[in-house]
């Protein structure tokens, strides 16, 4: 066995997992605040992994103006959805907002394939090329960079989380609507404003996995693994959905690696599988969440 | 539904001596077919504790459901300190004055006493997510100082200092309660709605929930309109009580004046058996003391 291989193998997995935790993170944030199963989060990845792509390579904008333009395109975006289509849902069952995002992710591939067709294409490069060496073992440099920039947003959001006062009111209103109404919080700007930022930080998802592997309107199978990472560790528990996603990263590096990159989504949906016949309700999450 | 709401043979506000806090006017509300409120008038004059009572189902949770703006009525009024409340969300409703506290108890669940008191305070917070990233020292330590005081204040009356840390999951019912009463203080209210504050407490927690209500009012100068069962408790703490049945009012004056009113005793009792009421409340009055 060499050992420096599966640490390789094993780094560059929690790397990819850092990317699903943060696309994790955004699916949590919507749950939290507004009950709705968001499945449509990998297709969102991918709509904002393509602003960009059309910013950069289309538009021609140097890097540091599309990156921002591409966030805040996705965040508008975010808010679009909820205002159009998320909000007239309020109230219904959980099954049909649930369905509603199916056929958002279905129009979203859609549009894509429209607008650049469906074949592969290519980010500009905008990450630092050079590969990063610890011991005998190399990482990719996207990957290690793309792993950081997931850990700092990551960061940054549980810092506002926790000390922000529109956190603590996210926080109210995933505990108790009608009390966080009445206590003056204003429930249905909670619900835009957490579709808001889980658009931006899947955005910031899409353009670093768009990066690492190219983007193509099947892009969106990124959020299959995504929601196997938040069943994993929890709908509702932001910390399921970070130990959650470095735990299916590293499992599909392995099992890529050692059985063949064919198996990876066999053994993520395994893993799926055994966690929904243990505990249901995940890792981290509250037992009460509601089956669909 | 054409022409005004039928108004109940009853004159609203007796004896105003001022202006009231809150006056509601004409309420209807109906669920598909059913009728929840069908004209309902009253007043809540400052300073007072009004009481609204009926059977099950009369629609008092109604009353103030649409009193803080989750249910939008069909027709009629709600006017608060002269304001129409009309189109208001409860957030607007909130910062205007209005807290309420809910019958099924309405806690943030996994938070601590502390953080249910201090979200209280949100409706009159304003600061930004950059506000809370870039604050100044001096600005924090202000509010700080404000809000803690507040705090104290509001633990210290409450009785509640050995359970600030807690979360409020782990309390007892009666706690539960309390803590509501407590995160509507810190609200800063002009009116407090309590919906049924007593309602499956012990005989001690009662009379600990009557003793807060009375020094809200006194201390605080808080007006305070509630629901409840309890009848011992109503008569003694009201100064008004509004007696709904079926989504009217159908009697509303005096703790004893409503008491003695015939058609109440008949929405109770399905039937004019005075007697049978008079020694039920003489029974929930003598347990009350």
């Amino acid at each position: 066995m060499d050992w420096w291989l599966l640490f390789e193998i094993t780094v560059a997995g929690i790397g990819t997992g850092g990317l699903y935790a943060l696309t994790g993170l955004a699916f949590v944030l919507i749950y939290k605040a507004t009950k709705v199963v968001n499945i449509a989060i990998g297709e969102m990845l991918m709509i904002s992994a393509y602003i960009f792509f059309a910013l950069s390579a289309g538009m021609g904008l140097p890097i540091w103006l599309a990156i921002p333009g591409a966030l805040l395109v996705s965040g508008a975006f975010g808010a679009l959805v909820e205002r159009s289509i998320i909000r007239p849902m309020l109230g219904e069952a959980p099954i049909s907002s649930f369905m509603v995002t199916v056929g958002l992710a279905s129009i979203l591939v859609g549009l894509v394939e429209l607008i650049w067709t469906a074949d592969q294409q290519r980010l500009p490069e905008f990450l630092p090329n050079k590969h990063i060496q610890i011991g005998q073992a190399f990482i990719s440099p996207k990957i290690f960079y793309g792993f950081w920039i997931a850990v700092l947003l990551i960061g940054g959001v549980l810092l506002l989380f926790r000390f922000w006062r529109g956190g603590v009111a996210l926080q109210a209103t995933a505990s108790d609507q009608a009390a966080a109404y009445s206590v003056g919080i204003n429930v249905p700007r909670v619900f835009a404003l957490s579709w808001v930022a889980a658009a931006t930080i899947a955005g910031v998802a899409g353009i670093v996995v768009g990066s690492i592997g190219g983007i193509s309107s099947v892009m969106g199978v990124f959020g299959l693994s995504v929601l196997v990472v938040v069943i994993f560790g929890g709908l509702d528990s932001v910390l399921g959905a970070l130990v959650g996603g470095v735990i299916v990263g590293v499992i599909e590096s392995l099992t890529g690696f050692y059985i063949g990159g064919e198996y990876k989504l066999l053994a993520t949906f395994s893993l799926l599988v055994l966690i929904l016949l243990v505990r249901p309700y995940g890792l981290f999450g509250k037992h009460d969440i509601e089956r669909l | 539904m054409p022409g005004p709401a039928p108004v109940p043979a009853i004159v609203p506000a007796p004896v105003a001596s001022s202006a009231p806090l809150l006056q509601v006017e004409g309420l209807t509300l109906a669920f598909g077919g059913v009728r929840a409120l069908n004209g309902v008038s009253f007043a809540v004059q400052p300073g007072t504790i009004t009481s609204v009572i009926g059977p099950n189902g009369a629609g008092k949770t109604t009353v103030f459901n649409t009193l803080s703006g989750f249910y939008t009525p069909a027709a009629g009024r709600i006017t608060f300190e002269g304001r129409d409340l009309a189109g208001l969300a409860p957030p607007k409703r909130a910062a205007l004055g209005l807290a309420r506290s809910f019958q099924n108890i309405a806690l943030f669940r996994g938070m601590t006493v502390l953080d249910n008191i201090k979200l209280g305070r949100h409706c009159h917070l304003k600061s930004g997510p950059l506000a809370a990233l870039f604050y100044t020292p001096a600005a924090r330590r202000e509010e700080e100082s404000l809000r803690q005081e507040i705090e104290e204040k509001i633990i210290d009356f409450l009785e509640i200092d050995h359970i600030r840390k807690a979360p409020v999951s782990a309390l007892s019912y009666g706690l539960q309660k309390r803590v509501e009463l407590a995160r509507a203080l810190a609200m800063r209210p002009k009116l407090l709605l309590l919906d049924e504050p007593v309602a499956g407490m012990n005989r001690e927690e009662t009379e600990d929930m009557a003793r807060f209500i009375l020094e809200v009012r006194r201390e605080w100068g808080v007006t305070v309109l509630m629901v409840e069962h309890d009848m011992g408790m109503v008569m003694d703490l009201s100064d008004h009580v509004v007696v709904l049945n079926f989504g009217q009012v159908i009697a509303q004056g005096l703790p004893a004046d409503v008491q003695a009113n015939p058609e109440v005793v008949k929405a109770y009792l399905g039937s004019g058996n005075v007697e049978a009421l008079r020694a039920r409340f003489q029974a929930a009055r003598t347990k009350a003391h």
